[in-house]
């Protein structure tokens, strides 16, 4: 079977771009990952975004991005899966490489969620909710994580300061990030402080309203040697996996299993040959801190109904066993919602190559994984990445 | 917001929305609301089945800032109920005071207003739940 690996990948600081527009973003971020290849043309592209169309009434991005970054006639799409649409971009490009139908192929996540009114862009995120069963009752999407956090707190005995830990480790690791949107550490008692968007669930709890752009260049090894990229830049996508849940919460089996994570997770697993204890660091889905806590045990990292004993034990840290949003995750970094899944890719490439900045470097990393959530855990991308 | 004038969206759903209609399959599975594939065992042999309205709240929360169309009401409780009947129904909490809301408070359908449009635009109307009548 061919193999397939990220040869370039690039990305925009992730913040509130008032001059720049969704194609700015999503050019600049294809041309800094197609120069970090030393490529100036590739097969096809795939771009990630949730809900251009919304935000920006703007759709048929394939086109457009294609077009504006100077690609030619190529084949281009756009792919969405909510929140989850940059994991599962990733996931079309390498596909597409395995395939063997394209060689070179370039995937691009951006979201341009800034030109909304704030309670307009409440209300397009709750699009990846269920329209007729959740929105129509008035549910934000923060709502709707409320009521897993709610319930999570009651089920095992966890306070909002347990919770709030994950956004401690998210900033503390952003704050040494060029790329993150807040670059500064919090403390616990800012968490607390902050106000209820949706109790128990406090602004700092949630990821922010932002715009970003990320991409990266994927091919196979024998094109990259024809290509001449030196191997160190070589990150191998060396297992993925993906699955759904049901789309309205209140129809889940169980409300505290991400069981879309534990199935796409155990499909990449098996496909990359690895168990979570070989795995270095896990950029997870933090778009909310109770996510942080569940997604770490549908990825095998604890067991049910302890996620959140990691983050008080210290292991979620850079130097800890399971090292989590090793640039700052969604909360710190950053979620501009369908290019997040790119921008952890990138990530995982950066530490990968041993490229993190100073500080963040996870020491000898050689294995990466990155979980991707769209909807309340309804679309679930999880990606395997290793050092070649 | 745009003026909600595909009536025929929110009607075909009254029976739901009004009654709390959902389904039960062949094989005695109830969900709610209903669909054509029964959720747990994929039978496609369904019929509608009323719910009694009766539950209790399972998780809660206090919206504040709503989606755009909503702010009017906010803030305001939505809750994830179980009804007794077993399928879990995601709702908005009325004529409650948000001091006495806890998990286990046992609550009964009612129907209330859901939301209103501009002044040509229509009224909605569905189910939310308030603590049971001693």
């Amino acid at each position: 079977m061919r193999k397939a690996v990220i040869i370039g990948a690039g990305m925009t600081p992730v913040g509130e771009h008032w001059k720049l527009s969704l194609r700015d973003l999503a050019v600049e971020a294809l041309l800094n990952a197609m120069d970090d290849a030393g490529i100036d043309k590739v097969d096809s592209l795939y771009v990630g975004n949730m809900i251009s169309g919304s935000f920006v009434e703007q759709e048929n991005l394939g086109a457009l991005i294609a077009d504006w970054a100077g690609l030619g006639n190529i084949p281009a799409v756009k792919v969405e899966a909510a929140c989850a649409s940059g994991g599962a971009a990733v996931q079309e490009g390498v596909k597409a490489v395995l395939s063997g139908l394209e060689d070179v192929v370039a995937v691009v996540g951006v979201e341009k969620m800034t030109d909304a009114w704030p309670s307009d862009a409440t209300r397009y995120l709750a699009y990846a909710a269920d329209a007729e069963w959740e929105l129509f009752h008035g549910a934000s999407f923060v709502a709707l994580n409320a009521l897993i956090m709610r319930h999570y707190m009651n089920t095992y005995g966890y306070t909002e300061e347990d919770l709030a830990l994950f956004a401690v480790n998210a900033h503390a690791n952003g704050a040494k990030s060029p790329y993150a949107m807040f670059k500064r550490p919090i403390k616990v008692e800012t968490v607390l402080k902050s106000p209820y968007i949706a109790d128990p669930l406090k602004l700092f709890d949630a990821s922010p309203v932002c715009d970003g752009a990320a991409a990266v260049i994927i091919t196979t090894p024998e094109k990259a040697k024809e290509l001449g990229v030196p191997r160190e830049k070589w990150v191998e996508i060396a297992g993925m996996g993906r699955a759904t849940d049901t789309i309205n919460l209140a129809n889940r089996e169980d409300l505290l299993t991400l069981k879309a994570a534990k199935i796409a997770a155990e499909g990449a697993y098996r496909m990359a040959g690895v168990t979570p204890k070989e795995v270095d660091f896990f950029e997870v889905h933090d778009a909310f801190t109770v996510m942080a806590a569940l997604s770490l045990e549908a990825l095998g990292v604890a067991r049910k109904g302890e996620g959140a004993k990691l983050a008080r034990e210290g292991q979620i840290a850079i130097d800890g066993d399971y090292p989590i949003q090793t640039m700052g995750g969604l909360k710190s970094r950053g979620h501009p919602v369908g290019a997040t899944g790119v921008y952890q890719t990138v990530e995982a490439v950066l530490q990968l190559r041993g490229e993190a900045p100073e500080g963040i470097q996870v020491q000898n990393a050689e294995i990466g994984l990155t979980q991707n959530i769209g909807g309340t855990g309804s679309n679930i991308t999880v990606n395997i990445l290793r050092r070649v | 917001m745009a003026r909600p004038m595909q009536v025929s969206r929110y009607w075909r759903h009254f029976r739901e929305k009004y009654r709390l209609i959902g389904g039960k399959c062949e094989n005695g599975h109830v969900f709610f609301p209903y669909r054509q594939v029964c959720p747990v065992c994929g039978s496609r042999n369904v019929e509608e089945y009323e719910f009694s309205g009766k539950g209790k709240v399972l998780s809660w929360t206090i919206v504040r800032n709503p989606p755009s169309g909503f702010e009017y009401y906010k803030p305001y409780p939505l809750a994830l109920i179980q009804l007794e009947e077993g399928p879990v129904v995601l709702a908005q909490l009325t004529d409650v005071d948000i001091e006495e809301i806890h998990e286990g408070m046992e609550v009964e359908a009612v129907t209330r207003k859901a939301r209103e449009f501009e002044e040509d635009g229509i009224i909605l109307y569905a189910y939310k739940f308030r603590p049971v009548l001693k």
